[in-house]
């Protein structure tokens, strides 16, 4: 680690193991995160009606948080100086869990006519056994 | 390596150059054991993004199928408390990581300040939960068809004014609330609504049968405002789902309002599910800290050996990283 060409602090690069970093930048991470939150809670009340983009919102805010949790895992978690392995299993898992959702959600969207098709008979049918 | 053999025995002060205690025999150098330690855990991260993937996809479905109901029910979180548990998680990261640095720097003392301040945080995340969920219990919002059970007698679900709460244990609370309401849809919703003045108990009856609260006859009547398909009438199906007032003071608990969408209590079943394991990670991220906290009043870590306060801080991280997705998530739709 001693090579390492990001070193901050006045760490005791001698002993080798692990990144040491300085209170500087964690504080520097944790102000940025703080703002980030406060755009968040704003970027809501947002109105994009107008454009014809309600669920616009949402996406935004949860770009916002993506950005916050890169934050996170590269000062916090010293994944900016950490061994590349160790993000690239974190990526992975995301990788996967995107993969799940979006085909789950695929499948759910492709069958959702056919649930209604189901769902209006047996609805309609309850509401004509109650008294008139 | 070479050297490793002549350490068998358990006596290794005279050996502490070659091999510190902390150093298990099976590791070559520190460094070693390290970096070992560090790709298990991020390993073990991994399953967790992966435990609440399940989660996370459950919400995507629910959510992509049925807007409306998180539309509906988001309104019954408080951003405040949200927000200021967001700020709080990211505060004790702060300090968490900050105390990682100690650990490395040797600073016992900074170490200490830093894992108290950060458990302190935790404990506060915690109260705000709790705060929240018992405001919720208390109101009658549990996950799972319990939400449609009658609500406790003190809840606000029961108003003052409202003589058949009291009176009429299943009966709903929204009972001619909602007659009025649907008195004034088209005709094809009036037909069944018309039942419901004069014979109150009778149109209920079905939600008497707890293991068959969805036959609700308000919950027929809130058919025009579900999704597409949840109607016969194509044109109520068509009318979008509006939120009438934001401010969460001017609503009417879900079992009284006359326009809740059908299968509200879902938003809640998703929310006390994440949230709520969510929650048992920070129980189990305090325990890692008070354990933490242990051993550095111990003066167990060193700037040789600081391995558990660096995987501690990892976990407390991850934890961190997962509300803030769960927050604008629940809390900011």
């Amino acid at each position: 680690m001693a090579h390492d060409p990001h070193h901050h602090g006045s760490d005791h690069a001698a002993h080798g193991v692990g990144h040491i970093v300085s209170p500087k930048i964690l504080i520097a991470t944790a102000v940025a995160l703080l703002i980030l939150t406060g755009l968040t809670v704003m970027s809501v009340r947002i109105d994009f009606s107008e454009f014809d983009l309600n669920e616009l919102n949402i996406f935004v805010a949860l770009g916002i948080a993506v950005v916050k949790a890169s934050l996170v895992c590269l000062f916090f978690m010293h994944l900016r100086w950490d061994r590349p392995f160790n993000a690239f299993m974190l990526v992975v898992s995301l990788a996967l869990v995107g993969l799940f959702i979006s085909f789950a959600m695929t499948d759910s969207s492709e069958y959702q006519p056919e649930v209604q098709k189901v769902v209006t008979p047996t609805i309609q049918s309850e509401l004509d056994q109650l008294p008139k | 390596m070479s050297t490793l053999p002549a350490h068998d025995s358990h006596d290794a002060h005279g050996h502490d150059h070659d091999h510190p205690w902390y150093l298990a025999h099976h590791w070559e150098n520190p460094k070693q054991q390290f970096e070992a330690g560090k790709l298990g855990m991020w390993l073990f991260l991994a399953t967790e993004v992966l435990l609440f993937g399940g989660l996370f996809c459950a919400y995507s479905v629910w959510r992509g199928n049925h807007p409306e109901l998180f539309k509906y029910g988001s309104q019954f979180l408080e951003t405040k408390w949200g927000a200021i548990n967001t700020c709080v998680l990211i505060l004790s990261s702060l300090t968490m990581a900050w105390g990682v640095t100690c650990a490395q720097k040797g600073q016992r003392t900074g170490l200490i300040v830093c894992l108290i301040l950060t458990l302190m945080g935790a404990a506060g995340f915690m109260v705000i939960k709790y705060i929240e969920y018992s405001h919720k219990f208390h109101e009658g919002y549990f996950p799972g068809l319990k939400f449609y059970d009658t609500p406790p007698e003190h809840s606000s679900y029961w108003g003052t004014h409202d003589a058949h709460g009291s009176s009429d244990g299943h009966s709903l609370g929204a009972g001619t609330e909602t007659s009025h309401a649907v008195g004034t849809a088209p005709a094809v919703e009036a037909t069944h609504a018309a039942a419901a003045p004069t014979e109150p108990v009778a149109a209920t009856a079905p939600a008497a049968d707890p293991t068959m609260p969805v036959v609700e006859l308000p919950q027929f009547a809130q058919a025009k405002i579900g999704p597409a398909g949840l109607s016969s009438n194509a044109e109520l199906v068509e009318k979008p789902f509006e939120l009438t007032e934001r401010h969460h003071a001017a609503l009417l608990p879900p079992l009284k309002d006359p326009n809740r969408p059908l299968n509200a209590h879902k938003f809640f079943d998703i929310y006390f599910m994440m949230t709520g394991l969510h929650g048992i990670h920070v129980l189990v991220g305090m325990i890692v800290i008070t354990w933490l906290l242990i051993g550095a009043i111990k003066g167990k870590f060193s700037a040789d050996y600081f391995t558990p306060v660096d995987l501690g801080g990892l976990y407390w991280h991850i934890v961190d990283l997962i509300w803030i997705f769960l927050f604008p998530l629940f809390y900011l739709i």
